[in-house]
């Protein structure tokens, strides 16, 4: 199993008071698998999605990769677990701002030690972003954008990614190819696929489909 | 409506402190700076004031004979053929400890209105009071203290419009101090008097503008134009500090201003409550810098007075008095610099369009065009600066340059950073190095004003420390040279000069007589020195140029020795004729150097100086011996001579080195605020762009690298910065220094130094500069370590 969380509970503490997100939530994901998260805006979706890339901690519940639980360790450990075992992709494209396409695109494989040029050259011929590599994000559209930011997810052959909306800020039609190229690779890779979304249209596509609602699974 | 907008606009300040706190600190200590360094000069001007503009002399030319004094006779003469002149005798006397600059008029002739004392009072005193021994003088209240229990001086009237060390008298009595002789140094001319020069009535005298005798102003102006610009260089500093917290707040406010248009405010209204809120702070953290000015000031005044009595012979009061003309200067500075800080934030929000744009702006994004026009006009300051001494001549030729060079490597500091840094990532090899070096550059813009002032700092501290350094090495190397002998003796008498020498001589290895006169040398206040045929001078004399067989030609009395100071201002050269009074030339055989003197200087063989100067005081001796100690002790018993009379030259050694340390202390102190105010500058930016720092940090985070890592990188980056600007400061300081030394240095006081180098002091610089970088990045890193996962996670999420 990639990812196997159980009775996840996450409560944000704000202004008014106590804001429960999250109230045990359980999901696995198989290899291969390709599964939608949906549910209406403000449902946690992104939350969860926080909790399993390990960039937040859930108040209670467990969350395992591969067998080994993440939500035990400390930062360090978490970072290892961002870098090694996960591809993230986010609505906001968040490209560096300061660093080429070629430079942004193998940033995560170098990061984790597992940059393969080839794999690279091949990631950036199938994105379409092969005369683009010597440019800056600022000089990309949104959808190049998105391609470099999912080309930068999948470069160190992570066993999972994990996307929040990814064409959320896409028009329909761009849309549609970036999610078409997306969904190619990760079967190539065999990876699973965890994409958040709220449109019902692009959750068809995928083969499971999760929906979330007043902080549980309905 | 107006009443809530100003609610909302300052509730900002409310919720950030620190910011409001650097924006005050930052305005205030520049502020502070440029007030201290104007409330010293107002006071030193006041005083220079009082010494020149008091006698009211200023305004009345003088007739003078540039080879010397000149004889009563010539005063009758004129007089006698209708010349409407007063006479004036000047000159130094040593009385009990105390150096006194004397000045002789003639009560009669001499303008009343520019005589001290009121008229009233000078109406009470009888003319024999005036006139006959022991007369009276005028001094100011400090002086009369002084001299109170010195005997044989004229009666002391205290007068506080005088400056200390000065003494204003009867010329009669000035000549009586002066032992002149009757000598007159030279006559004003009163209104009436005749155009021109009297011709063959007195064929040697020429008209003097009594200005360009303004020995004592023309020497300290250097020194204050030296204040002065220290003085803009930390406003400037400070500026910088101001320009990013007011930025700052602008662009954090941005939400609420657009708020405040949308619910229908009018820009106008806007605009003016920020600018009343931009007045209200500048008047607050003015008032709190001027107060800041003051005590610095204070604090300082001291040593300045030293400085300028050590160096020029210049006196000014040690305590300061409050002038409102320096604390409104300092308010409009405040205010100004303020509302230049600000009319970028007024302007981008007059341009705000009402709707926010979904891109998020980054704070401070300078263009390539306009980085290098920076830079071009960095070079053209930079030329323009070097072409100032070679084109012009003169001391601001001299300012000129070192303005330049200071602004023009500032302007061009963010393209030489960005080059290295572009370096540094092509040179990188793992994926964060590459990124560590890439956000630097990226950084560069919000962070180029502090690295501006860090640079103008640094490169100030070089340029300064190494003239200073290189000051007191030559200096200490030449006191060693010139003080020739072990025991310095100063006979209170002529005829006790006489026993001492007679005592002396079985009992010391040689007596050097020390004589000397005071006389103008090319109509400037001048003193020639007779000396002896001895070893010492021959092997000790710290001689810069000299013809080839100096000392043969000196002793054969074919030759004089001259000091640097007059033959850089007369541009002699050895070999060439030198005149030491009417009818009284000699080759230049020497060249000697002689720092820290104003006056030029002459030394003659001293059988040479008894015939031209037969009236020459014979008092002080330079004693070659192998028990200085014990020496003084006989003397002290035998001849009773007071310990002041007798001075072993380590103290003499120690005397004139403390001047100079005294000298330094301003300089050094201005240094070090200086340098603190551009390590707050850095602070200020570093923390103005650690809050706009999560968007750029965020991405990385995610991708894999943890919190201390980054806050790690950061460190790295400030350090970086700073190591990099250092590595452009060195060179611009070291090109400052050896502007101070060979061009300001010459123009000011008509001597050059050597420039030596003091690594040293780099690296203490280098490490001072990094500990400020690093105490400068500590608290928006220690912020960063700890921010909250959310915090990071909030630039994920979807609404912005
Ligand atoms: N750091 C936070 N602090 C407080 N409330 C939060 C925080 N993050 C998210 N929330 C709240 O939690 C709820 C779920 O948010 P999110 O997971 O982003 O929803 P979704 O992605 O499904 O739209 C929302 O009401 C949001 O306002
Ligand atoms: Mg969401």
């Amino acid at each position: 199993m990639l990812i196997d969380a159980r009775d996840l509970t996450k409560t944000f503490t704000t202004a008014d008071g106590k804001l429960p997100v999250l109230n045990g939530i359980s999901l696995q994901l198989q290899p291969g698998e390709t599964l939608a998260l949906t549910g209406e805006s403000g449902s946690g979706k992104s939350t969860l999605l926080h909790l399993l890339a390990a960039l937040d901690t859930p108040d209670s519940g467990t969350i395992r990769h591969q067998d080994d639980d993440i939500t035990s360790g400390n930062d360090t450990s978490r970072a290892a677990v961002r870098r090694n075992r996960i591809g993230l992709v986010f609505q906001q494209f968040n490209l560096i701002p300061s660093l080429d396409i070629a430079a942004n695109l193998a940033f995560q494989a170098r990061l984790a030690g597992r940059y393969d040029a080839d794999w690279c050259a091949v990631l950036s011929q199938r994105l379409g972003l092969s005369e683009l590599l010597s440019r800056y994000p600022e000089q990309l559209s949104g959808g190049q954008q998105q391609r470099v930011a999912i080309g930068r997810a999948l470069a160190p052959r992570p066993p999972v990614l994990l996307a929040d909306e990814p064409t959320g800020n896409l028009d329909e039609a761009t849309a549609d190819s970036v999610l078409e190229m997306m969904l190619e690779l990760v079967d190539e890779t065999g990876a699973g696929l965890l994409m958040v979304t709220h449109s019902t249209r692009l959750a068809g596509r995928l083969s499971r489909r999760l929906h979330l609602s007043q902080g549980r699974v309905a | 409506m107006r009443r809530a907008a100003l609610a909302a606009l300052v509730s900002h300040w409310r919720r950030q402190p620190l910011q409001f706190f650097t924006l005050i600190a930052g305005l205030a200590l520049a502020t502070a700076l440029w007030s201290a360094v104007q409330a010293i000069n107002a006071e030193a001007r006041r005083s220079y004031a009082a010494a020149e503009g008091m006698l009211g002399l200023g305004s009345y030319e003088t007739l003078a004979d540039p080879a010397g004094r000149m004889p009563l006779e010539t005063f009758a003469r004129l007089r006698r053929a209708g010349w409407q002149v007063s006479p004036v005798l000047e000159g130094r006397a040593l009385l009990g400890n105390q150096r006194i600059e004397l000045l002789g008029l003639d009560f009669i002739s001499a303008p009343q209105a520019n005589l001290p004392g009121n008229p009233q009072l000078r109406e009470t005193l009888s003319p024999n009071e005036i006139f006959l021994p022991p007369g009276i003088a005028f001094v100011a209240p400090d002086t009369q203290r002084a001299l109170r229990d010195i005997a044989g001086l004229p009666h002391l009237i205290a007068d506080t419009s005088l400056p200390p060390g000065r003494l204003v008298t009867d010329i009669a009595v000035a000549d009586r101090i002066l032992e002149a002789g009757g000598g007159i140094d030279s006559l004003i001319l009163l209104k009436g008097a005749p155009d021109g020069t009297p011709g063959a009535l007195a064929p040697q005298l020429q008209r003097f503008d009594r200005q360009s005798q303004g020995e004592i102003s023309r020497l300290t102006d250097s020194f204050h134009l030296n204040l002065t610009a220290f003085g803009l260089l930390s406003f400037a500093v400070g500026l910088f500090i101001v320009h990013g917290t007011i930025g700052l707040a602008f662009e954090q406010r941005r939400p609420v201003f657009r708020t405040l248009r949308a619910v229908g405010l009018p820009l106008r209204e806007l605009l003016g409550l920020l600018m009343a809120e931009i007045i209200l702070l500048a008047l607050l953290a003015g008032g709190l810098g001027i107060l800041l000015g003051y005590l610095i000031a204070a604090a300082l005044l001291p040593d300045v007075a030293a400085t300028l009595r050590g160096l020029y012979g210049a006196s000014i009061p040690g305590s300061l008095a409050f002038d409102p003309g320096w604390a409104a200067s300092g308010l409009g500075v405040a205010l100004i610099g303020a509302l230049v800080a600000a009319t970028h934030g007024l302007n981008s929000i007059r341009k705000m369009p009402l709707l926010a744009s979904a891109r998020p702006r980054a704070w401070a994004v300078a263009s390539t065009a306009s980085l290098r026009r920076q830079a071009l006009a960095g070079l053209v300051l930079l030329l323009a600066g070097i072409a100032a001494p070679i084109l012009a001549d003169g001391l601001l030729a001299g300012f000129a340059l070192m303005g330049g060079l200071l602004l023009g490597a500032a302007l061009l500091l963010p393209l030489v950073l960005g080059a290295a840094l572009s370096a540094g990532a092509a040179l990188a090899r793992g994926p964060v190095a590459q990124w560590f070096w890439a956000d630097t550059r990226q950084q560069l813009p919000g962070l180029s004003l502090a690295l501006m002032s860090l640079l103008l700092a640094l490169a100030t501290n070089v340029g300064v420390s190494t003239m200073v350094s290189s000051f007191r090495l030559t200096f200490t190397g030449w006191l060693d040279q010139r003080l020739v002998s072990q025991l310095y003796v100063t006979a209170p008498s002529e005829a006790e000069g006489e026993r001492l020498r007679a005592w002396l001589a079985p009992r010391a290895e040689a007596i050097l007589p020390i004589w000397k006169v005071d006389t103008p040398l090319y109509g400037t206040p001048g003193e020639i020195y007779g000396i002896v045929d001895h070893q010492v001078y021959r092997s000790h004399w710290p001689l810069l140029a000299s013809s080839d067989t100096p000392w043969e030609d000196f002793y054969a009395g074919r030759g004089t020795l001259i000091n640097e100071q007059l033959a850089y201002r007369e541009d002699l050269s050895p070999g060439d004729s030198v005149t030491l009074g009417p009818g009284w030339t000699l080759p230049v055989s020497a060249i000697y150097s002689d720092y820290g003197n104003p006056a030029g200087q002459a030394i003659v063989h001293l059988p040479l100086l008894l015939t031209q100067h037969p009236e020459v005081p014979r008092l002080r001796h330079g004693i070659l011996t192998e028990d200085p100690e014990g020496l003084a002790r006989a003397l002290h018993e035998e001849f009773g001579l007071p310990r002041a009379n007798l001075i072993d030259n380590g103290s003499l050694k120690a005397i004139s080195l403390q001047i100079f340390e005294r000298t330094f202390t301003v300089t050094g102190a201005l240094n070090v605020l200086t340098l603190s105010v551009a390590g707050f500058a850095i602070l200020t930016a570093l923390l103005t762009l650690s809050s706009m720092r999560l968007p750029q940090l965020a991405p990385p985070w995610a991708l894999g690298l943890t919190r201390a890592q980054l806050a790690r990188l950061e460190t790295l980056r400030s350090l970086a910065l700073a190591a990099l600007t250092f590595a452009l400061a060195l060179p611009t300081g070291l090109v400052l220094a050896w502007s101070l030394l060979a061009v300001v240095n010459v123009e000011a006081f008509g001597w050059r130094l050597p420039m030596f180098l003091f690594p040293a002091q780099w690296l203490w610089l280098l490490a001072l500069s990094l500990i400020a970088a690093l105490l400068a990045a500590y608290l928006p890193v220690r912020r960063l370590a700890r921010t909250d996962p959310s915090q990071f996670l909030k630039v994920f999420a979807d609404e912005r």
